[in-house]
């Protein structure tokens, strides 16, 4: 059995997470351009919205992204308060930039989407609106950690905000999707969508996939980042090759 | 354990210290009665109108008088060391910290519930609808006071912590404006308003139980 608890500390984490960097980054581009491939040539045009409706290869899986990549953080913040480890806080925080990205890659390739479609760049739907709320509490999660100085505190401080945070976004949702039913009908329906080509659901499948892996890579960085930036005094960061190499 | 007596003990200090020193909360309902001034005169004073956006108006006003009293929650007490003091008491923390809370909501909530018939009549809307107001106000602000206090528990010592604040409970707020604002509409527009108290009385025994329990963990964390 792998013993799981070898790699919560940096210093056998660092390495693996090198190793681990280059196979994600493979994986993104092998990903991506079969991805792209399928939602540029292969994926029929849509009978209503023509080749328009193509921006949902990005525009869903990044979606989806924002919100997984919220409730990792949230799995980490939980484990990290529990277990105390200091790993858990740093990937944490090396999650929430990309989280944060695709929450607005999802809601500007919303709008591009939605102009043409809808014509108007926004309205007030309650995916939309949960979608922006997502952002603010990405947004709220990074402003908390930059504020505090000692980064093990900014880190505990960020995984009780981020739990917090996960526990109202349902209500959050729900609350928007009520609030929506009673101010306007149905005028712009997302869910009654007519049934999708399944080249279509392979697309946005590989691309979803291939935004993983791209999650993992950068979130890999900035982890091995911020590792060596808080524990630039430690005798493991001293002996790294890497380090030796440029000192 | 009697954690009652410990509880009017945090209530009832905090109390005190705003009977010393009183314009801090007058400052917090002047800001309260200047926005929604400020409204009618940014939008244009055709009643129709002042009546439909009165519900939104007064409740966004409400949320943003009652983030300003966020910031007194803990600094003063932290700056002075009597937090570490209750950090240490045989006591437990969430007991007083939930004393705290109710005091910031009888100082900074419950006098909105009692001017909203004023402001409330400047917006032209007719009694039934200020009761229904007061009402949500009445249930809604004490939900405003406990998910505010986990964020001043968070940024407490944090750097700009007065915008941070805003920046971390607003968001969180969402929910109880659209159920406090949508409990009057809905009655207004004769659907009635049933279902957004419940939804606000279940969110805000939801808060009461969970609250206290995380503003004494960001506390915590903040005296580390």
């Amino acid at each position: 059995m792998i013993n799981w608890f070898k790699y919560s500390a940096p210093s056998t984490f660092y390495p693996l997470a090198g190793k681990l960097i280059p196979v994600f980054w493979t994986l993104t581009a092998i990903l991506g351009v079969v991805g792209l491939y399928i939602s540029f040539f292969v994926a029929p045009t849509d009978a209503q919205q023509g080749e328009g409706y193509r921006i949902i290869f990005i525009h869903v899986p990044a979606s989806w992204m924002s919100m997984f990549i919220y409730c990792v953080m949230a799995f980490w913040s939980l484990l990290g308060l529990t277990f105390n480890t200091r790993l858990s806080g740093m990937m944490t925080s090396a999650l929430a930039p990309t989280g944060a990205l695709f929450a607005f890659l999802s809601l500007w390739t919303g709008a591009l989407w939605g102009k043409p479609m809808w014509g108007a760049w926004w309205v007030w739907d309650a995916r939309l609106t949960s979608e922006l709320i997502l952002f603010f509490l990405y947004l709220g999660y990074m402003a908390l950690h930059a504020a505090i100085d000692d980064p093990r505190r900014a880190d505990r401080a960020g995984a009780l905000l981020s739990l917090v945070g996960v526990v109202n976004v349902p209500i959050i949702y729900f609350s928007v999707k009520w609030w929506n039913t009673l101010h306007q009908g149905a005028s712009v329906s997302l869910t009654k969508s007519p049934s999708m080509a399944s080249t279509m659901l392979w697309g946005m499948l590989i691309m979803a996939l291939a935004f993983w892996a791209y999650t993992l890579a950068v979130a890999l960085m900035r982890a091995r980042t911020i590792m060596l930036e808080r524990e630039a005094n430690t005798e493991w960061v001293k002996h790294l090759p890497d380090v030796k190499e440029t000192a | 354990m009697p954690v009652l007596p410990a509880f009017f003990a945090s209530l009832q200090r905090d109390l005190l210290l705003v009977m010393r020193r009183k314009t801090e909360v007058l400052t917090a309902l002047f800001f309260f009665v200047i926005v929604t001034t400020l409204l009618p005169l940014g939008i244009g004073p055709e009643p129709d109108l002042l009546r439909k956006i009165a519900p939104g108006a007064m409740w966004i006003a409400a949320l943003l008088a009652t983030l300003l009293g966020l910031q007194r929650l803990f600094a003063a007490d932290h700056a002075d060391g009597t937090l570490e003091q209750m950090v240490l008491s045989p006591e437990p923390l969430s007991v007083l910290i939930a004393g705290k809370i109710t005091a910031h909501w009888l100082v900074c909530g419950l006098p909105l519930v009692l001017l909203a018939p004023v402001i409330g009549l400047q917006f032209d809307l007719p009694a039934d609808a200020i009761g229904i107001l007061m009402l949500s106000l009445l249930v809604g602000t004490p939900l405003l006071s406990f998910i505010g206090a986990i964020g001043a528990a968070l940024t407490l010592g944090a750097r700009g912590s007065a915008l941070l604040v805003s920046l971390l409970v607003l968001p969180l707020y969402i929910p109880t404006l659209i159920f406090g604002a949508g409990a009057v509409e809905s009655y207004i527009a004769g659907m009635g308003a049933a279902g957004h108290f419940s939804l606000l009385g279940a969110l805000l025994i939801l808060a009461m139980a969970f609250a206290p329990w995380a503003t004494t963990a960001a506390l915590r964390i903040s005296l580390e």
